[in-house]
């Protein structure tokens, strides 16, 4: 019954959340950064994601080369289609990438203003777009017969893409904030809390308003949801969570509201994969006939087999050193002279 | 009018151009950093510590633009070249997602203990840390040469029409319409006959080879520059002379065996571009080596042209005698541009050569325990780092301009693989905006590279030490 394309569905599905959990935080940090006062707070934020941020991206790149891998048609109809929108979080991807060793590089206090500018345009910018355009996929995309795209920037603007992308925009930043709570000390640490309490109920009326919009004005996302057992179990678990991160924050408990909000991050994921399977990017045009989905816009089965292959062996191994990692860098935040 | 195919070709150009600027120091220096890192650990000379410190402090610059400046190339295939993107995309994307799958991840968090960890972990970690981040940078590179050395030579593959599902051949896929030709792609039915094709691995050696050799002047001329200026002179010049026996060592490996039998593979596998690149225009027995030459284009001519007869039959097919085709061989509109890939490739192999004269020296001054007497030759070390970088540019440029007009070779034209539903004005947009970046960040990375250099490996942050 499950087949390749279904797995690889979710394999790409993996690596999508596994980038939102792990970049999710630290560019939310890279936006809170923006409110960080004094250098010793700022060189704190670069050292808590220090380390682990680069790892984390590369979970963007990967995703990138397995969706060109496994599913082609997508990768080269919404990269093209989202073409000056992409180039835009590039732009942000890159200022952001060479902030850390460029800051820490400078002596002066204006040069390390500039990078600190950076740093926050390029996570903030990214941080916005990834969720406009996701909130295009679940809206659908102008495909039209032959896979072609046939919109223009201003269309990925719509008011229900824009929403999402504030919800994703606020959700990285209490995310990155609840992370920090595990890496500052003292009064940082407490600014970090109201932070993430600060985001927390914005976050949550967003999150509904957003999926009344879905509800009331795509109701194709919610075809298959309510007749699927996993949707039920997915959406307990979503609405668990949301519910312990202000209990959470409010018993100082970093690590298990850290762990809450990354479970979150992965149900909403989870639960928008049912809403879209099988398909990967929805027709606006002509859903039933123009969509790209698992079946019509991915690899041959050979290559999605031997991708499975590289997977299985390739991801425990990723997985294993990057717990390692994360456990050698456990714990706050202590300057010294090997950091940013 | 703006041509968008030119425009995203210039892009393409231009990203991929100026990313490769920083892999061959990454991997060159990763290696050579490991190198100090195993004497300093198995020595435990204080020594050898400071100048890993040192060397890693560079490294994580050149590392860190090196990353930015490559998240543009994982999707810029997907991005500019959607119609190249579709028909590749079955044997293409593979390659891409095992270099983040077992390189990239490898190489990124490890460094991230190298450069953070020195104190968190033990010093046999730590040392492991060195030799993973050299290990994932090599390893990255295979992939990528992977998946460039098929569009060189492709093989492993069937081509299909996805629509009707019908299964053609090569040559009824160059009479087929753009209609058709869309639904056409390229399956792969052999991954290892993919992935080890014809040109895969000499092309990877030669590649990491000349990458090699960029990391042995890069520190060969860092030291050189910091002798010079007489700071921590005894510390420099342990990683002058580890730099300048590693230099001559992978500068003869460039020459013989990997750049020879790169040559004899093009020369059977790509015979066009192997005449182009050898400024053999028209069809010989024995034919010559061109030493120097001006080429002319129209007709195709070298100028003022000074030959060994029978040396390239020989080199290419192990006879003087040997018949070469020449340019004149093959259609006028398959051939690629003559003068460019002629120009890079002979300036390559010329900066090739000269690599290892200047590398020849050192040991010879290393033996003779002369090496810091000649300032003049330090100072040749100090101007020639960016010199191997050149040579890579040189000879990507032959590799990839001699493969035109074709992206993947005989599959498809360059011309076909565009995003048709990008706009010109879109590419130019994007160009101005990569081609801003990448100057200010050129700009900034020698400035703080030449700002921790002069500090040398002895500096200490003063703030650092109250922290």
């Amino acid at each position: 019954m499950i087949d390749l394309n279904t797995i690889w569905f979710l394999l790409v599905g993996v690596l999508v959340i596994g980038y939102a959990i792990l970049d999710g935080f630290d560019l939310g940090v890279g936006v809170l950064h923006f409110f960080a006062k004094n250098d010793k707070e700022k060189r704190t934020n670069l050292n808590a994601i220090g380390p682990v941020w680069d790892g984390n991206e590369v979970w963007l790149l990967t995703g990138g080369g397995a969706l060109f891998a496994a599913f082609p048609a997508v990768y080269a109809t919404v990269f093209s289609g989202f073409y000056l929108a992409f180039i835009l979080v590039l732009f942000g991807l890159i200022a952001r990438a060479v902030s850390f060793e460029f800051r820490k590089h400078s002596d002066d206090d204006k040069m390390k203003k500039i990078w600190d500018s950076a740093f926050i345009f390029g996570s903030f910018l990214p941080g916005l777009l990834y969720g406009v355009a996701f909130g295009n996929v679940l809206h659908g995309l102008p495909i039209a017969d032959n896979m072609e795209y046939t919109g223009n920037f201003f269309a990925l603007l719509n008011p229900f893409s824009l929403l999402v992308g504030l919800v994703g925009l606020i959700m990285f930043v209490m995310h990155g904030a609840i992370y920090m709570t595990m890496k500052a000390d003292n009064e940082q640490r407490e600014k970090m809390f109201s932070y993430a309490s600060k985001t927390y109920y914005p976050f949550v009326v967003l999150y509904i308003l957003a999926t009344i919009y879905a509800f009331v004005s795509l109701p194709y996302l919610f075809e298959k949801s309510f007749s699927n057992p996993l949707f039920y179990i997915l959406t307990l678990v979503l609405v668990i969570s949301i519910v312990y991160i202000p209990i959470g924050l409010k018993a100082k408990k970093s690590g298990l509201t850290f762990i809450a909000s990354s479970v979150m991050i992965a149900m909403m994921l989870l639960n928008s994969a049912i809403s879209l399977f099988p398909r990967l990017a929805p027709s606006s045009i002509d859903l039933e006939n123009f969509s790209l989905t698992i079946y019509n816009a991915s690899s041959s089965q050979n290559t999605l087999m031997v991708m499975l292959i590289m997977a299985l062996i390739g991801m425990p191994i990723v997985i294993g050193y990057t717990i390692y990692i994360y456990r050698v860098f456990k714990g706050k935040v202590v300057l010294g002279h090997d950091g940013y | 009018m703006l041509d968008p195919v030119l425009l995203g070709r210039i892009q393409f150009a231009m990203t991929v151009g100026f990313h490769f600027l920083f892999p061959p120091i990454s991997i060159g220096l990763a290696w050579l950093i490991f190198i100090i890192e195993t004497l300093g650990w198995r020595r435990k000379e204080e020594a050898y510590v400071k100048l890993g410190k040192f060397f890693g402090k560079l490294f994580g610059l050149v590392f860190g633009v090196g990353v930015a400046t490559g998240i543009v190339m994982e999707f810029q295939f997907g991005t500019n070249w959607a119609e190249y993107s579709k028909f590749v995309g079955d044997i293409f994307g593979a390659p891409l997602a095992a270099e983040g799958i077992f390189a990239f991840f490898l190489e990124s968090t490890f460094l991230g203990l190298f450069l953070f960890g020195r104190n968190k972990v033990s010093k046999g970690v730590h040392w492991f840390s060195s030799l993973m981040v050299a290990f994932g940078a090599t390893l990255s590179a295979f992939w990528i040469i992977v998946a460039n050395s098929w569009q060189q030579t492709p093989t492993g593959f069937i081509l299909k029409n996805t629509k009707t599902g019908e299964i053609i051949s090569k040559e009824t896929l160059l009479t087929l319409d753009n209609l058709v030709l869309k639904n056409v792609r390229a399956e792969l039915v052999d991954f290892w006959g993919a992935v080890f094709n014809p040109s895969s691995l000499i092309r990877y050696f030669h590649t990491v080879d000349a990458a090699l050799i960029s990391g042995a002047f890069f520190m060969a001329g860092i030291s050189a520059y910091l002798i010079l200026k007489k700071k921590d002179v005894e510390l420099m010049k342990k990683s002058l002379v580890i730099s300048i026996i590693f230099g001559l060592i992978v500068s003869l490996l460039e020459v013989f065996p990997f750049g020879h039998e790169h040559g004899r593979q093009v020369a059977q596998t790509q015979p066009e571009k192997f005449a182009a690149i050898q400024g053999l225009y028209t069809t010989q027995d024995g034919a010559p080596v061109v030493l120097f030459a001006f080429p002319t284009t129209t007709p195709p001519e070298l100028k003022a042209k000074i030959e060994i007869p029978g040396i390239l039959s020989w080199l290419a097919f192990g006879d003087v005698n040997a018949t070469i085709k020449g340019i004149n061989e093959f259609p006028k509109e398959n051939i690629p541009p003559l003068f460019i890939t002629f120009v890079s490739y002979h300036n390559m192999v010329a900066l090739g050569m000269y690599f290892i004269l200047i590398m020849g020296i050192g040991v010879y001054k290393i033996k003779k325990k002369t090496l810091l007497d000649s300032p003049k030759y330090l100072k040749i070390l100090v101007w020639s780092i960016p010199l191997p970088l050149i040579a890579c540019q040189l000879g990507w440029i032959a590799a990839e301009v001699g493969r035109q007009p074709w992206i993947v070779w005989h599959l498809m034209k360059t011309n076909d693989a565009i995003s048709f539903n990008v706009s010109a004005g879109e590419v130019l947009f994007s160009i101005i905006l990569f081609a801003i970046i990448d100057a200010f960040l050129l700009a900034f990375l020698i400035y703080f590279l030449k700002k921790e250099i002069d500090r040398g490996p002895n500096y200490i942050k003063s703030k650092e030490v109250a922290a």
